[in-house]
């Protein structure tokens, strides 16, 4: 469908998943960490703000409470963790310096083109006018990911982690109108779950290498020498 | 035929007398903000005048070219304003109104600007001129990318088309266009010599760029460059402001048109001139090294406004 | 049988014969709200319990009931036919691992109550963690055996990720920076994985909702088989792919496999048993389901074996590169972490071929490697206490030593290396059979990983099994229980296939494959 055969609540729809792509890319250059998270916590919003356009816009009642869902989950309760988690880990001030940063950046653009190749072939027969925004959800997926891969604090490998699941959220509301109800909360408790967890191992993590910078994490390689029982 | 070329000639002398006005309001809209009183708003012609009717001097190491500069500057700089619709959309010079020819004459008045700043041989001119590229060299992909994407959503470089095209599909929401306005603001701001990348109202600086390639200039030539200077910036204000809003502009010659395209360009100027104001009382002057950083940021709003032209604004 | 739909297996048609008038419901119910809820209340109970002495206990008890679940469970699969409702769906395929799962959980947690003791007597954790190693055991059992039963693949992936999320607490359980490195991994590489599997699952959705009309049913895996054709092809070849990686990730598929090797030797060995017996089974049991609906979907396009071949192509990989790998191991753990991979590798590629010869050998392996593969890590348990380290160069005589543990360690990597009379050698000869019959060129490439693997497995087991024992080595307190258990049930499947297992896995045979054959 295209752009102006819309309604201007779905350009509006459109609109908010092209913000939210942005968001990742600030995201992904973002290295000041509680400046980070406040990003995240606006990505969030976005898919959130995303799932209530779509609400409205389509009909479907099931995804208010989903919109509100999210909203609650990642715009609130997981920024809010994680904010708590780095006071009290004291890396409030703390600035990450990124290696390569324009060429991070160049290759999340490439991502955005491959999400784009991959999903083409896919939309081409589907007709709802959320199917343009599959290649942007792949896209803060797979950009996500990147961020998993350059970023060597432990904290912002989560807010990659987490940005990625935004982009899974962003995918189920725009693909298919919401997934059903069981298993959206159950991935959400997931999610829930899996940031308990990784407040947990941020400690742990600090109490072995006195540092959050998971690259110092490197004792297991294939030929090392073996230490101790188990 | 002949009141269209009449018409296109009042556009462009309108471009030249209006310019300094949009500069005396951006600063009187800073000064209010700041709590001064401000100088007049008619400040900025006062100045050119005085600077008109006063000596020229030239250093004795100067050499023609230097004393060139300023007529090509200022001539090339308000021939590309001229080929901007400002208040009528199909003038004769609409056929020159292609963003390849401007983005083209927009270089040629640069580069004689950095080549003036280089060759008295001081330091600050050097610098200057330095600086200068190092920015536009950064500025002008952004600035093509930003364009590039407009041009896509109308199939044509033409500014008129361009224009037309969004004036023909009414109000839509692109994603494409946010992201353009934000790189074309971004640049507007590096290319203007505007806080955060420059600051236009300081000579003191060891950080400022366009002042330090100008700081040789006296009298008539000093007026053509920060007339140039003011012209450019009306040039990127009317730039954003017709592509992005270009509703209220002439598509007739009637008075009533032309008179309603008039107004609208003036409010819309007045607009971004406030926000312009607004922008640098909050911000501050970024250091120098941060600027290509800036740009890049432009330079990934372009990009991402093509993708997300091609990705979700082509319909199946 | 070509086209999709609920085949019905034998042992269904036989039965329906004995008891036509039951219609199911409530009682079959029960065994399986029995299996789920054991590990379900056992775990709150076990986070509850202070006393380590009985938390033991409890654990085992738990284990056994569910244990008891999962026999009923099956008998009344196997009795009645396959069970489904409430989003659950139990038919002979799922019910053989449900089986396999708890029997492997049981076992462990007989092995895991003195072992754990000893950890926590010498001080390496404290009450707390076991508190917490013990409840999430049962969490970990829980999430496995909901994601055999559910029907909802939606609710699989949440399965699938709930599992990782109990163990990686139990890898950093003794928190040596090791540990905590290897959890690390494991959380993020699996995390990683399994978000680009819910994206799969998303698309799957994407394709279902053009085919089937009620939205909620629009996961479940049983609507998507009965309509698999209808699905959209191309939406289906993406989705597998992403399905293939996020899953396979688990499943420890080269280059996925990082996570796999740190998560096994720096967590405690009870978890490394269960990990490599277990875990890694329910994510191919996912890959396999996932694969069924592909292929339904792809049967009428130019590449109908698209899934097949890629499962073939990551399947081998992983066997040749696991196989070459496990030379240069220096921990014990890691070294049959990796033969983990290898087989894994087997069995994919094994799935991928496809045809009943084929299948049948790749469930039967699915068993047997999961018994001698947890066998020889509780036995490696022991040996570890008794040389005081993992490291392979310093782990010496265990034969004389202590015999039982150094003869089952012997035997246990005889069987998991194929040898004959192990219930290895007779799924490892089905599929290179089965490979002889459609690839006879690749039955050279898995001829010669299995060699390459049985020499790096055989030049470390020689020294610790013979080599001279160091001074002073002691024999410690070890319950060979589940090892003799499982290693009998393999040499066993060895000897001769029990004509109810035969039956039984023929059947889940027929429902992967649409075929039988016996």
């Amino acid at each position: 469908m295209s752009l102006t055969a819309m309604t201007l609540l779905q350009q509006f729809v459109l609109l908010l998943a092209a913000l939210a792509l942005f968001l990742s890319f600030v995201l992904l250059a973002q290295p000041r960490l509680v400046a980070a998270i406040h990003v995240f916590a606006w990505q969030g919003g976005l898919v959130a703000a995303v799932t209530l356009t779509v609400a409205m816009a389509g009909d479907a009642s099931h995804l208010y409470f989903s919109a509100l869902l999210t909203f609650g989950l990642k715009a609130l309760l997981i920024p809010w963790m994680l904010h708590r988690l780095t006071r009290r880990l004291g890396l409030a001030r703390h600035t990450e310096t990124l290696t390569r940063p324009a060429l991070v950046i160049m290759a999340a653009v490439v991502l955005v083109i491959f999400s784009y190749w991959v999903v083409v072939p896919m939309v081409a027969q589907g007709l709802a006018f959320t199917r343009n925004i599959i290649a942007v959800s792949l896209a803060v997926v797979l950009i996500g990911l990147l961020m998993m891969v350059f970023r060597q604090q432990a904290v912002a490998q989560v807010l990659g982690f987490m940005s990625m699941e935004n982009g899974l959220f962003l995918a189920a509301v725009s693909a298919t109108a919401g997934m059903p109800l069981v298993v959206e909360l159950g991935v959400a408790f997931d999610v829930l779950v899996a940031m308990v967890l990784f407040g947990v191992f941020f400690f742990q993590i600090r109490e072995s290498i006195d540092s959050l910078d998971v690259d110092r994490l490197n004792r297991l390689t294939e030929t090392n020498e073996v230490e101790g029982a188990s | 035929m002949i009141s269209a070329w009449l018409i296109a000639l009042l556009q462009a002398l309108l471009c030249a007398a209006l310019a300094p006005l949009l500069v005396g309001w951006v600063r009187k809209v800073k000064a209010r903000l700041q709590n001064r009183r401000g100088a007049p708003v008619l400040q900025p012609y006062s100045d050119l005048r005085k600077l008109l009717f006063k000596e020229t001097r030239v250093a004795h190491t100067a050499s023609p070219l230097f004393r060139i500069a300023p007529y090509i500057v200022f001539v090339a700089t308000w021939l590309a304003a001229a080929t901007v619709p400002l208040i009528a959309l199909d003038l004769p010079t609409a056929r020159i109104a292609d963003i390849i020819v401007l983005v083209g004459l927009l270089a040629l008045a640069r580069f004689f600007l950095a080549l003036a700043g280089m060759d008295v041989g001081t330091a600050f001119g050097g610098m200057g001129a330095s600086r200068e590229m190092m920015v536009s060299a950064l500025a002008e992909p952004a600035m093509l990318m930003a364009v590039f994407t407009l041009a896509m959503t109308a199939h044509s470089t033409s500014l008129v088309s361009v224009m037309e095209h969004h004036l023909a599909d009414g109000f839509v929401l692109r994603p494409s266009y946010l992201f353009a306005f934000g790189a074309l603001i971004l640049v507007a701001l590096a290319e203007c010599g505007r806080i955060p990348v420059d600051n236009p109202s300081t000579h003191l600086e060891l950080t400022m760029i366009h002042e330090a390639m100008i700081l040789e200039y006296t009298g008539r030539h000093l007026a053509l460059m920060e007339w140039a200077a003011q012209i450019k910036l009306l040039l990127y204000g009317v730039l954003v402001a017709n592509l992005f809003f270009p509703w209220g502009i002439g598509a007739a010659f009637g008075p009533l048109a032309l008179g309603i395209g008039l107004a609208a360009v003036v409010v819309k100027l007045g607009v971004l001139g406030a926000a312009l104001a607004v922008g640098e009382t909050v911000l501050a002057k970024m250091r120098l090294f941060r600027v290509p950083a800036f740009l890049n940021l432009a330079l990934l709003l372009g990009l991402l406004g093509l993708l997300s032209h091609v990705i979700l604004e082509v319909g199946a | 049988m070509g086209t999709p739909g609920r085949p019905r297996g034998s042992l269904e048609r036989l039965e329906r014969g004995l008891c036509p008038s039951y219609a199911g419901g409530a009682p079959r119910m029960s065994a399986l709200m029995l299996t789920l809820l054991a590990p379900l209340i056992g775990g709150v109970a076990l986070i509850l319990t202070r006393a380590p002495g009985p938390a033991g206990w409890l654990n085992l008890g738990v284990s056994a009931l569910t244990f008891g679940g999962a026999i009923w469970l099956a008998l009344s699969v196997g009795l009645q036919g396959s069970l489904e409702g409430a989003g659950f769906r139990v038919d002979a395929f799922n019910v053989y691992l449900v089986v396999l799962t708890a029997f492997v959980g049981m076992t462990t947690s007989i092995f895991s109550r003195p072992y754990m003791r000893h950890v926590c007597a010498s001080g390496r954790i404290s009450t707390g963690s076991l508190r917490i190693y013990h409840g999430m055991y049962q969490a970990f059992m829980l999430t496995m055996l909901v994601a055999l039963t559910t029907d909802n693949l939606g609710v699989l992936w949440v399965a699938v990720e709930g599992a990782t999320l109990a163990t990686v607490l139990l890898v950093s359980l003794y928190r040596t920076p090791e540990a905590v490195e290897a959890a690390w991994k494991y959380f993020i590489l699996c995390g990683v994985g399994i978000a680009l599997a819910l994206f799969g699952t998303v698309l799957t959705y994407f394709a279902s909702q053009h085919v089937v009309q009620d939205p909620d049913a629009g996961l479940t895996w049983s609507v998507l088989y009965a309509n698999a054709h209808a699905l959209d092809p191309t939406v289906m070849r993406i989705a597998f792919v992403f399905l293939l990686v996020g899953y396979g990730t688990k499943v420890g598929l080269v280059p996925m496999h990082q996570w796999l090797p740190d998560a096994h030797s720096e967590g405690p060995t009870p978890m490394s048993a269960v990990l490599s017996g277990l875990l890694l089974n329910v994510a191919l049991y996912a890959v396999v389901r996932l694969k069924m609906l592909v292929d339904g979907s792809l049967a009428e396009t130019a590449t109908p074996h698209l899934a097949g071949s890629l499962l073939m192509g990551f399947g081998l990989v992983s066997f040749v590169v696991a196989g070459l790998f496990l030379h240069r191991q220096r921990d014990i753990k890691r070294m049959f972490s990796y033969s983990s991979i290898e087989h894994m590798g087997l069995m994919t590629f094994a799935f991928g071929l496809g045809g009943p010869l084929a299948t049948f050998g790749a469930l039967l392996h699915m068993l047997v490697h999961s018994l001698t593969k947890s066998a020889i890590f509780v036995t490696v348990g022991h040996a570890t206490h008794i040389a005081g380290t993992q490291a392979i160069d310093r782990i010496r005589g265990l034969i004389r030593t202590q015999p039982a543990v150094g003869w089952s360690l012997l035997i246990g990597v005889t069987a998991i290396a194929g040898f004959p009379p192990f219930g290895v050698f007779t799924s490892e000869f089905l599929l290179l059979t089965a490979t002889m019959q459609s690839y006879p060129w690749l039955t050279v490439v898995l001829l010669s990983g299995l060699v390459v693997a049985f020499a790096g497995l055989f030049r470390h087991l020689h020294p610790m099994v013979y080599g001279t024992a160091p001074e002073g080595q002691q024999p410690v307190q070890a319950n060979m229980l589940p090892v003799l258990l499982h290693l009998g049930l393999v040499l066993w499947l060895g000897l001769a296939i029990p004509s109810f297992l035969a039956a039984w896995l023929d059947s889940a045979t027929q429902l992967i494959t649409g075929s039988h054959l016996l």
